[in-house]
């Protein structure tokens, strides 16, 4: 391996980038866009749920009650109805995501004692929503169902009894919930991912398509000279989209950083070498730039979406698709970026996943190098 | 007029199917794309991996853990010994959740005051977190109830039976299990064929630029029309089938109900893909390389799937945000699907998003047009 041969295909790679200025220009721009994309369109923070409300009693306790869910940040009263009818067409419509009817006999239900069902029709076909949505109005149900034992108590004489249990739950690492600052460290990945497919994958198609392939084949350089050379200045591009990434999460989104900043950057080193590595052996494999930015797209933005624990939990998943995402580098990756940022916790603590990491790094590196051939058929 | 429309159709299909790679991207990735994203993409909060520290050991502290260890939505792992391996458990991430129950519990109970247990958290990934504490105020709730009632039963017997407890009865609607697949599912398909047809339609154009041949359509007697209905009708050709087919995985593949009209279905579909058309055709227009329109195209793709409620409800975002989506053809054309899918509705619901879709198609299609007019003079 010649570094003055590895240079100069870098330099040319890196005129070609430059010359390029438009995606140059999009691709600056890219960690920044991103983390705001996700920092503010992707929230898992349910408040004000549109509610609708049929209270068939009318009375002072049954209106206590709704007054409860007007009360409360996480509702949001849009109809007042007097029949069932007009519910019904404004949970089909969307424009009301629950549903609360307060039964006819409510008050006299109380009175007489025992178990009084207050009915709630959840619109589920966002489970997620609706799951949030009735843990909410549980919970102000519940506290109203307190204050009523508490008023029959006083009724009856009963000294004053404290509540059985007392909840004391405590948070770890994202104490206010944010799911903010639960999507934001993975962005990191998600932005590393795009930049091995979009920017290494057509690398190699673009030399074949343009008939540069032949001038290529026909210089001295050696596999591993191009590859390097290739990709040299795309590890560059993406090690300034990590810091741009996550200062923007930490200084504009205020996402807590707990760990060392060298275990941020060694650990992105190597996930970055991953993807670019898969990046130029679907390039060398596919030959034209539609094939290979859509197998690319499959291939490195999918899984680093989808199967890395970026927004949806491995641990949820069914047991085969639990076996892939071991496969996918970028699991590892997500676990060790919400590790340091949230956790703080070291690179003692994450050895398994870094050695995961590193252990890919070499496998995809190797495959890359050897697979390209130095011939034109 | 339909002579040169016709061979321009039949120049565009055969470019379309004769590489059988390119043949491949048509279908093949959506179909992947929604077997891996139905299986993996699921926010139910099932089984989390929970951790147990009793110190009372008591009949009372044993029957809340079996509570635990009885529910659906939690997995007991651990009985631990002492606090120090509660952080190392939560650390690792091999729990979310610990319980924690002090020396003391039953005495503190049997003595009628209130006894505490505590609950910690990894709060990293902020719904499963959120989510899961409701189910452990269900568990707790329930408990503290009945301890409630047994206490009554022993101090005041004649009493007992008048106390009530108002409880909500949730009837979850469309999805009466809560499965999240049926909420991801017809998503997907929105989603899926977006990808799919604006990044084929964006090399559209700029691959005969890039290649040289534009010019040699340009010396063709085609009309500008002709050019862009013989550049589209394909993919909008495509788009349906795709859409066909992963309706069907979504359908019989995941079993998630059909409820509304297929004509309504493909009536959505076509403004949808008419609305995508128009973006995909602005990029290809607007960009000189392949790579920019790679590039370009997924900056749009990003921003239309964040906004669209795929995966979080639009009524969590920003304000200003909210409103913007109004313009998002996906986010309509969700409504759409889901409504069609999970509630039954038909166009006497849907007709303002179709209308949103249409307008939104022909405004973008309509510029297209009038831009193409000045690049190829």
């Amino acid at each position: 391996m010649r570094w003055k041969r590895t240079w100069a295909i870098a330099r040319k790679e890196i005129i070609q980038v430059l010359r390029d200025w438009r995606s140059l220009v999009i691709i600056a721009a890219m960690p920044i866009v991103m983390t705001l994309l996700y920092g503010y369109g992707v929230s898992f923070d349910i408040k004000h749920v549109p509610m609708c409300v049929y209270d068939r009693e009318g009375s002072q306790q049954s209106q206590d009650l709704l007054k409860r869910f007007q009360a409360s940040e996480y509702f949001r009263i849009v109809g007042n109805f007097t029949s069932y009818a007009p519910v019904v067409r404004e949970i089909d419509s969307g424009r009301c995501r629950l549903a609360i009817i307060v039964p006819s006999q409510f008050s006299r239900l109380i009175a007489e004692g025992g178990t009084v069902k207050v009915q709630a029709l959840v619109d589920a076909s966002d489970d997620n929503t609706a799951n949030v949505a009735m843990g909410y109005s549980g919970a102000v149900l519940s506290r109203y169902s307190q204050r009523v034992q508490a008023d029959w108590m006083a009724r009856n004489g009963i000294t004053r009894v404290d509540p059985p249990l007392s909840l004391d739950a405590r948070t770890w690492f994202n104490e206010d919930l944010e799911s903010r600052a639960f999507i934001l460290p993975g962005v990191i990945a998600i932005v590393m991912a795009v930049i091995g497919t979009f920017l290494t994958a057509l690398t190699i198609a673009r030399e074949w398509e343009r008939g540069t392939m032949e001038q290529l084949v026909s210089t001295p350089v050696t596999p591993l000279e191009l590859v390097a050379g290739k990709l040299l200045p795309y590890f560059v591009i993406g090690m300034v989209a990590t810091a741009m990434c996550a200062a923007v999460s930490i200084f504009w989104f205020r996402i807590p950083f707990r760990g060392h900043l060298s275990t941020l950057f060694g650990t992105s080193a190597l996930f970055l070498f991953v993807v670019l590595a898969l990046g130029f052996w679907i390039s060398v494999r596919a030959r034209s730039q539609l094939v290979a930015s859509q197998a690319a797209m499959v291939a490195t933005f999918m899984p680093a979406f989808l199967l890395s624990g970026f927004i949806f939990p491995i641990d949820q998943m069914p047991a085969p698709i639990r076996v892939i995402s071991y496969l996918v580098p970028a699991s590892y990756y997500d676990t060790i970026l919400k590790g340091v940022f949230l956790k703080g916790i070291t690179s003692a603590a994450l050895r398994f996943d870094i050695l995961f990491l590193a252990g890919f790094a070499l496998l995809i590196g190797t495959v890359a190098v050897l697979s390209f051939r130095k011939r034109l058929d | 007029m339909f002579g040169r429309l016709l061979q321009m159709l039949i120049k565009e299909f055969i470019q379309l199917l004769r590489d059988p790679k390119a043949r491949f991207v048509l279908f093949a990735p959506a179909v992947i794309q929604m077997l891996v994203f139905g299986y993996a993409a699921t926010l139910e909060v099932r089984h989390v991996p929970t951790a147990v520290l009793d110190l009372d050991h008591s009949q009372e502290s044993r029957e809340l853990v079996a509570r635990f260890a009885a529910s659906p939505y939690f997995a007991v792992r651990y009985e631990l010994q002492n606090r120090d391996q509660i952080r190392t458990l939560i650390d690792e991430s091999r729990v979310y959740l610990a319980i924690q129950i002090h020396p003391g519990f039953a005495a503190l109970l049997r003595k009628g005051r209130s006894a505490p247990v505590q609950v910690v958290l990894d709060g990293t990934n902020s719904n499963t977190a959120l989510i899961a504490l409701g189910y452990v105020s269900d568990i707790a709730n329930r408990f503290a109830q009945e301890q409630l009632r047994r206490r009554l039963y022993t101090t005041a017997p004649a009493l007992a039976a008048t106390i009530s407890e108002v409880v909500l009865a949730p009837r979850p609607w469309f999805n009466t299990n809560m499965l999240s697949r049926w909420f991801i599912v017809p998503g997907l398909i929105g989603s899926i064929v977006l990808i799919t047809v604006i990044q084929l339609t964006a090399f559209a154009v700029v691959r005969e630029r890039e290649l040289g041949t534009f010019e040699q359509i340009m010396v063709t007697p085609i009309r500008r029309s002709e050019f862009i209905l013989g550049k589209t009708l394909p993919f909008f050709l495509v788009g349906l089938v795709d859409t066909a087919v992963v309706a069907t995985v979504g359908t019989w593949w995941f079993g998630v109900p059909f409820r509304g009209s297929a004509p309504v279905l493909m009536l959505g579909a076509s403004l949808f893909l008419l609305s995508m058309l128009g973006v995909g055709l602005l990029i290809s227009t607007a960009a000189t390389t392949q790579q920019q329109a790679m590039v370009s195209g997924f900056f749009v793709v990003m921003p239309l799937i964040t906004f669209s409620g795929l995966g979080t409800p639009v009524s969590s975002m920003p304000e200003a945000l909210q409103w913007m989506s109004e313009v998002n053809p996906l986010q309509h054309f969700l409504v759409v699907l889901r409504g069609l899918y999970l509630k039954g509705v038909g166009l006497e619901v849907l007709w303002p998003h179709m209308l949103a879709m249409a307008l939104v198609g022909v405004a973008l299609l309509a510029f297209t047009v009038t831009r193409l007019r000045k690049s190829l003079d």
